[in-house]
């Protein structure tokens, strides 16, 4: 918990000291220019002022050089602050390639938070110190916004879409998470804590094991549930693509175009099977719209993930790489 | 200047005020400074009205877990105090009634280029402002002021669609108003009046009528699209129906963000008139002042993007959202330094009109400063959606249009009224207005950056003593709004006349009555010289 009256929140990931320089930098330029412009106008108010009724000011009607003298340096300022920002967004945005992926549902008025290795939380997420960590996420309903001041970032989570923010954190203890994009009634109670642990804190938290093994076990079974794997076979002789290292691989498509499967691909290739179809499949599969829920086709994704690659076949003519890429989040359009 | 010497003991005889009577001389009226007033009482209303929310939101955030109501109602009031303070009152406030009262004359005119469109931008704008008090009166709106989907369309119970209509009709007040500016500045200038003579007032209200005319369509077609989705669940913007929640964003933005510039490219026109006033001096850097209300109008479409760095647009984009809203900064920079070297070897009065345009360069350097904090992308991760955010645009909006605004009515209500009004209460009111308001918006700095995030009907208890400042400041500020309401209201009745020119200022509008007469002059005047020339001392011997 931070002391009672904080002027300033704890730093508690790897880059909550580069978002923080970078507020430094512009309170002192600001800050600066606040300055000298206050004492200009105090100075000059009581420099001056007026002495009688009648008297007028010099008539001055301007100077080019200094035009451009406070058009160039503001300039230059700006430049530099845009600069300094874009650095330290690209280190915001870039996700570490080794970092943990967490999945995160939010819905009103609730963060679902989803392991690969099983366990659920609800408003509490459990995460290692010193660790990068990438959570991916989306929406059951409205725009939410999943926020850590302690690690100075947020995103927000869309409904048909995935999104992703990443953090390290430093220290262990325990830290804000907030919604921060107004969704509704209980906006303000859309809040929970981070649990940043030592590694092996983490490891015995893990430990403690969840009912239906891991999150790719959990699509698994949903994938015979769903019977998907009628059609889903991995010998390629099933009516629908095989889906072995499908994810980064390139797929190709009935009507020509070509792309790289991600996670937002399967997502709308479950809900809206028609949107996309596979080059040399019938448009057959029926819509899953409905009968799955986010969590649930996040498990699917998983476990296809999962499926070894050896095994492409005629789906992905890509995916060369052994391992499952990550999904890629980003626009569905 | 002839006048400042010999206290005038009466009013004229014959001016705008008194040449007709009764309530339908009013209600039919076509003259720009009577629709002025019209205007002047109506947006009074609504602001009392968002102002009362104010309240009732700084008192719920006095405890973390909320003083005074529920999450629901808590969401409403704050909803109403954004739509009827944006727009219904700011976006209305300096054209309406300042720009509305001033522009023709300004410029020698008789009255705006179309009298009876302006009248009917008027029953526009009450229209939509009936709509407002239906969606307030039937159960209140609870989407946020920003109306973003698919909350709005498809989640709220509340009165969304009333609140909706109300903002379609009212922007067509704008859209003519903005239009009535346009011709008016075009064709209606008095000889001799030309462009590089015109008050930089009147340049900063052309500048913000582009925008009106260029900008409001788009918040109609965005609120249209967005009832369409919420009536016959036409798949526009929430995607379990085939929609995009982020292109409501892009489409509200487009308008909304260059509405911020409706709000303050007026107070900034009014802020030139004051500080060339109050020094006795023309403007410094006259054409750079001019042109950079143009360069803001025309970047400010540019830039909407920087509300939406995590909405979940490219990174890409937001990079060239980030760096073009650096550039409209530039302009606004440029501003304040002139208007700062205005003021050098001025003769420098201590009058309300003045203090109040002090105020607005403190206060709006802060609100600039900071909005270069949440253009740096990196940097507005942190930021956005906190109350970082929300003091910003009260610094920007508040601090920067109400000074504004209540600096130039200050200025021009005895040309207004013809009346002077107590001094010593206007000046204290205006000290209360800056006080209470940096006390108001300052620590919310704090708290944003800290993390609290807006729109929290409750807080963990760590924010609570930024809240209690806040609320403390924003008591100081509604006392500073109440004693203009009423010493204003006094002076209309009882205020001594106040004569032609009560400031010894320059400008066409000081050279006819106090209140002028219907058409303003009673002979078309010729222009001969620039706006604000004084110095001409053998002038000025003569009294």
């Amino acid at each position: 918990m931070a002391p009672s009256i904080p002027i300033f929140p704890e730093q508690a990931s790897t880059l909550a000291s580069r978002v923080d320089n970078l507020y430094f930098f512009m309170l002192a330029t600001s800050g600066f220019f606040a300055v000298l412009v206050t004492v200009l106008v105090v100075f000059f108010a009581i420099k001056y002022r007026r002495r009688h009724p009648d008297e007028h000011g010099e008539p001055i009607h301007g100077s080019l050089a200094l035009e451009l003298i406070w058009t160039g340096i503001p300039f230059i300022i700006a430049m530099v602050m845009f600069v300094w920002g874009a650095s330290v967004y690209f280190a915001l945005v870039r996700v570490p390639e080794q970092a943990l992926d967490v999945y995160a549902v939010g819905k009103q008025w609730m963060w679902k938070f989803q392991h690969r290795e099983g366990q659920r939380e609800i408003n509490e997420l459990h995460v290692p110190v010193n660790t990068p960590i990438r959570v991916i996420m989306t929406s059951e309903d409205v725009l939410h916004d999943l926020f850590f001041p302690a690690f100075r970032t947020k995103m927000d989570a869309l409904p048909g879409r995935y999104t992703q923010l990443w953090f390290t954190a430093t220290k262990t203890g325990t830290f804000h998470i907030f919604c921060a994009e107004y969704c509704g009634t209980r906006h303000s109670g859309m809040i929970g804590h981070v649990t940043v642990m030592t590694q092996a804190d983490y490891e015995n938290w893990l430990g403690g094991g969840s009912a239906g093994g891991s999150l790719a076990d959990k699509g698994q079974q949903l994938f015979s549930q769903f019977a998907c794997i009628t059609c889903h076979r991995s010998d390629a002789q099933g009516r629908g693509p095989v889906l072995n290292g499908l994810l980064g691989s390139t797929v190709h498509l009935a009507n020509g175009n070509t792309l790289t499967a991600d996670a937002a691909y399967v997502r709308e290739s479950i809900l809206n099977p028609t949107a996309k179809v596979v080059t040399g499949f019938q448009p057959i599969m029926p819509t899953f719209q409905g009968q799955v829920t986010e969590e649930q086709i996040l498990a699917l994704t998983e476990y296809i993930k999962s499926l070894p690659a050896a095994a492409a076949g005629s789906g992905g003519t890509g995916g060369a790489g052994a391992s499952p890429a990550p999904p890629t989040p980003g626009p569905t359009k | 200047m002839t006048t400042t010497a010999a206290a005038p003991t009466a009013l004229p005889a014959r001016h705008y005020l008194n040449e007709q009577e009764g309530v339908k001389s009013w209600l039919l009226t076509t003259d720009h400074k009577r629709i002025a007033l019209l205007y002047l009482f109506s947006i009074t209303a609504f602001f009392f009205l968002g102002g009362f929310f104010a309240l009732l939101i700084r008192l719920q955030l006095l405890t973390p877990t909320g003083a005074l109501m529920d999450s629901d109602t808590y969401n409403k009031v704050f909803t109403m105090h954004g739509v009827i303070m944006v727009f219904f009152f700011l976006i209305p406030s300096i054209p309406a009634t300042l720009g509305n009262f001033l522009l023709p004359i300004m410029i020698g005119a008789k009255d705006l280029a179309f009298p009876k469109i302006n009248l009917l931008s008027w029953y526009i704008y009450v229209l939509g402002g009936l709509f407002a008090l239906a969606a307030l009166i039937g159960g209140g709106v609870d989407t946020g002021w920003t109306f973003y989907t698919p909350y709005s369309s498809m989640s709220s119970n509340s009165r969304v669609l009333t609140a909706g209509v109300g903002i379609f009709i009212t922007g067509f007040s704008s859209i003519l108003t903005g239009l009535n500016f346009i011709v008016t500045t075009h064709r209606m200038r008095a000889p001799g009046m030309t462009w590089f003579r015109l008050p930089l007032f009147v340049w900063a209200q052309y500048a913000t009528s582009l925008i009106m005319v260029l900008g409001t369509p788009v918040i109609a077609i965005t609120v249209l699209l967005m009832a369409f989705e919420r009536v016959l669940r036409v798949g526009i913007f929430d995607p379990s129906i085939g929609g995009d929640p982020v292109l409501f964003q892009h489409l509200f933005w487009f308008y909304s963000h260059p509405a911020v510039y409706i709000m303050v490219l007026p107070g900034m026109g009014v802020i030139s008139e004051l500080i060339a006033s109050g020094a006795r001096k023309n403007v410094f850097g006259y054409s750079f002042v001019a042109f950079s209300s143009l360069a803001i109008a025309i970047i400010g479409f540019l830039v909407w993007g920087h509300h939406m760095f995590v909405a979940g647009q490219t990174a890409y984009a937001g990079l060239v959202f980030s760096i073009i809203t650096y550039l409209v900064g530039v302009p606004s920079a440029v501003k304040t330094f002139n208007w700062t070297a205005t003021l050098y070897k001025g003769s420098i009065s201590y009058d309300t009109p003045t203090l109040y345009a002090f105020g607005f360069i403190g206060l709006f350097l802060i609100g600039g400063l900071t909005g270069l904090f949440l253009a740096a992308i990196g940097l507005d991760i942190h930021l956005t959606d906190t109350y970082f955010v929300v003091a910003h645009f009260h610094y920007i909006m508040v601090g920067g249009t109400l000074m504004a605004y209540l600096g130039g009515l200050h200025f021009w209500w005895p040309k207004i009224s013809g009346r002077l009004y107590p001094d010593a209460w206007a000046r204290l009111s205006a000290v209360l207005v800056f006080a209470g308001f940096n006390l108001t918006f300052l620590p919310q700095f704090v708290a944003g950056y800290i993390g609290m995030p807006r729109r929290y009907a409750m807080y963990p208890p760590e924010f609570q003593v930024y809240n209690i400042l806040s609320t403390a400041g924003a008591t100081i500020l509604g006392a500073g709004y109440l004693f203009p309401m009423i010493y204003l209201t006094w002076s209309w009745f009882y205020g001594k006349p106040a004569g032609d020119n009560p400031w010894g200022s320059k400008g066409l509008e000081w050279e006819t009555t106090s209140p002028p007469p219907t058409f303003n002059f009673d002979t078309t005047p010729i222009v001969t010289e620039a706006t604000h020339q004084y110095g001409h001392h053998e002038e000025v011997k003569v009294v």
